[in-house]
């Protein structure tokens, strides 16, 4: 079974501030990590893996320090790696043809596995669209997976419905936070990431036809929330009586 | 043609009064799809909310795959080139959306919040980096696509006089690889957490589902409130259906007042409750993020503070 990943590199929203002077998001020195969800995906790949055999493969469309992130997966147990750089102002048509071109050109692929959403940009848009570019079926917000030779079942988070699908492979599958917990990498798989094989490309060199973004990122302004921020600690009898009061005071008690 | 399509027709019927008022700009005229059974019965009611023309097609469908569905959206795109396309942002929708994007050759932007044309072109606006940011994003394809959530848009009052013109398209999907094998309807507690004025929220602070009763006494305190919850609640330990579920990837929510118990407050939470009026928390953590997005915060125990609360409330009334 030759099963892709991919993996997407993420500022650490968490720690995002908004510079009171330009009203902008701050993202210099934010640190970076691979996207939460991603590592669900790696995860499960890994785990197909070691079901199934075969070999998992990270695909990561970033800058060029993206390849420290990579290692995690690949001391997770994945085998390789391809990390793709995009042309400048880069958006999901852009990226999602990168990946579909980076699959194509390895061969036989069984299984491509995306996070249901990025935690930075949140849109959910790569999975479908690269299915759609391979031409591929697709099987959306998976929360259980089996796997077998033939065919892969999965169980679906789809809102107000459960939703039990399956497919033949070749077949792309969009995992939710709840598929599993992925695993730590012991530190002896943390040192050999370091001899796994990170091949890099640079998109104009992938004959991908239309490397044109169809969206076009004129401006992001940041939202900074005013709050009180009155905190009532230490003696509970009038720390309720102190919310009470505010609340009270704010005609929110009706 | 501006093209609306959603498996929610609340959603549909609202993003319609947005298709009507920017049809006007594009010279165009709003149209509405709609996949699946009991067609002619929606399609109607999409006239009266504003639909010049509506399209039924895979009327076999009892549910829609994506495959399928992108397919036919695509089809008939091919046909009418619209330079709109709006999508309601469930989670059929969401996974339809980016492969028919993908099948056009289109930018698509999810969760658009506002809409314009600006210079000729279709200018959307979304929030990023899980509320921390609101994005101005210009199309630079023929269709432009969007995805929009429920109460974006207020719908228009229904117009059954409202001419409208019904197509039914007959358009045979391919074979693909996959099948729906079973659709289960998950048991809906009906709550509406986007109407809600006031919000009282629980998260993994509580040790168990029984333990929720504890907010019962608050509710009464508060004259009512609609419980919440944050992702954990639904998608893990599945306590509360997913109604309840607030957050990036749950329900948006702005009521008036939320008290969140026992919730950390993960970015990702708070970027679906960041616009109500007040918002308290209580947490016995007192490093717990929550409590840098909240007007009041008490750091203590739930299981103390809530009885005493709902007493002081009482008093106070
Ligand atoms: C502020 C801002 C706004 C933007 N808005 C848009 C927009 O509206 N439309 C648009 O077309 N582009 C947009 N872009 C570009 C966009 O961020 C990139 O296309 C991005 O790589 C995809 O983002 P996502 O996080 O939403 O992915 P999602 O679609 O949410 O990610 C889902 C899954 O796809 C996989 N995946 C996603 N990205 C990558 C990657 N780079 N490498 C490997 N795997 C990946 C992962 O498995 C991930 O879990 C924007 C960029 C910025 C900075
Ligand atoms: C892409 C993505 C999307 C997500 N979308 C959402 C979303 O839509 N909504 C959402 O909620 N989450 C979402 N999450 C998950 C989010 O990151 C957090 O993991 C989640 O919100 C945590 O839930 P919690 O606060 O209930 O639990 P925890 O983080 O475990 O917090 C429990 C809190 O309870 C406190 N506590 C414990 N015992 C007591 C007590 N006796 N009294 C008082 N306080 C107590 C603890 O101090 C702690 O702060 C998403 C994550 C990702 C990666």
């Amino acid at each position: 079974m030759n099963i892709v990943v991919c993996a997407k590199q993420v500022v650490d929203v968490g720690e995002i501030k908004v510079n009171p002077s330009t009203g902008k998001p701050v993202l210099e020195g934010i640190p970076k990590k691979i996207s939460d969800i991603d590592k669900n995906a790696a995860e499960e790949a890994i785990r197909i893996k070691e079901k199934l055999k075969g070999k998992v493969t990270v695909i990561t469309v970033g800058s060029e320090d993206a390849r420290e992130r990579i290692k995690e997966i690949l001391a997770m147990g994945a085998d390789d790696a391809v990390l793709i750089v995009p042309p400048e102002g880069a958006d999901y048509h852009v990226i999602s043809n990168l990946i579909a071109k980076a699959i194509k050109d390895m061969g036989q692929v069984d299984l491509v596995l995306c996070g249901e959403a990025s935690i930075d940009m949140f849109s959910g848009q790569m999975g479908p669209r690269i299915a759609g570019a391979m031409d591929i079926p697709q099987l959306s917000y998976a929360f259980k997976i089996d796997a077998e030779a033939e065919k892969i079942t999965a169980e679906r988070n789809m809102g107000d419905k459960r939703v039990v699908s399956e497919s033949t492979y070749p077949v792309l599958l969009t995992v939710t936070k709840e598929i599993n917990v992925p695993r730590l990498p012991s530190l002896m798989q943390i040192l050999g990431s370091a001899a796994k094989p990170i091949k890099v490309l640079k998109a104009p060199d992938m004959n991908v036809p239309d490397l044109a973004p169809k969206v076009v990122l004129e401006d992001v302004k940041g939202l900074a929330m005013n709050r009180k921020n009155l905190i009532f600690k230490d003696d509970l009898d009038q720390a309720v009586k102190d919310l009470a009061e505010n609340l009270s005071k704010d005609g929110a008690l009706g | 043609m501006v093209f609306v399509f959603s498996d929610n027709e609340k959603i549909a019927i609202e993003m319609l009064a947005k298709a009507v008022e920017i049809s006007r700009e594009l010279g165009s005229k709003p149209s509405a799809v709609v996949l699946g059974r009991d067609g002619q019965e929606k399609a109607r009611k999409l006239v009266a909310a504003g639909a010049s023309v509506v399209y039924l097609a895979g009327q076999d469908m009892d549910e829609i795959k994506a495959e399928e569905g992108s397919e036919i959206l695509h089809s008939i795109c091919k046909e009418v080139d619209p330079p709109l396309i709006m999508i309601g942002s469930t989670k059929t929708g969401k996974e339809i959306a980016p492969r028919l994007a993908s099948l056009l050759d289109a930018g698509l932007s999810t969760d658009s919040r506002k809409l314009y044309v600006r210079d000729g072109s279709i200018v959307t606006e979304r929030i990023v980096y899980s509320g921390n940011g609101v994005a101005t994003e210009r199309f630079a394809s023929k269709p432009a696509i969007v995805t929009v959530q429920a109460k974006t848009y207020d719908p228009l009052p229904p117009d059954d006089s409202r001419g409208g013109e019904i197509v039914t398209k007959d358009i045979a999907p391919r074979e693909y690889g996959s099948k729906i094998l079973k659709v289960e309807s998950m048991v809906s507690e009906g709550a509406n957490v986007e109407d809600a004025q006031i919000i009282v929220s629980c998260g993994r602070g509580f040790k168990s589902s029984q333990d929720l009763k504890l907010i019962e006494d608050l509710a009464k305190s508060l004259k009512g409130y609609t419980l919440g919850c944050s992702r954990p609640i639904a998608a893990d330990l599945k306590w509360l259906s997913e109604d309840h579920w607030i957050g990036l990837s749950g329900h948006k929510v702005k009521p008036k007042l939320y008290v969140a118990c026992g919730i950390s407050g993960q970015i990702q939470h708070v970027a679906g409750m960041r616009d109500s009026g007040i918002i308290v928390a209580i947490n016995k953590d007192e490093n717990a993020p929550i409590f840098k997005v909240v007007d009041y915060g008490i750091v203590g125990d739930l299981y103390t503070v809530i009885p005493k609360l709902v007493q002081a409330i009482n008093e106070k009334a």
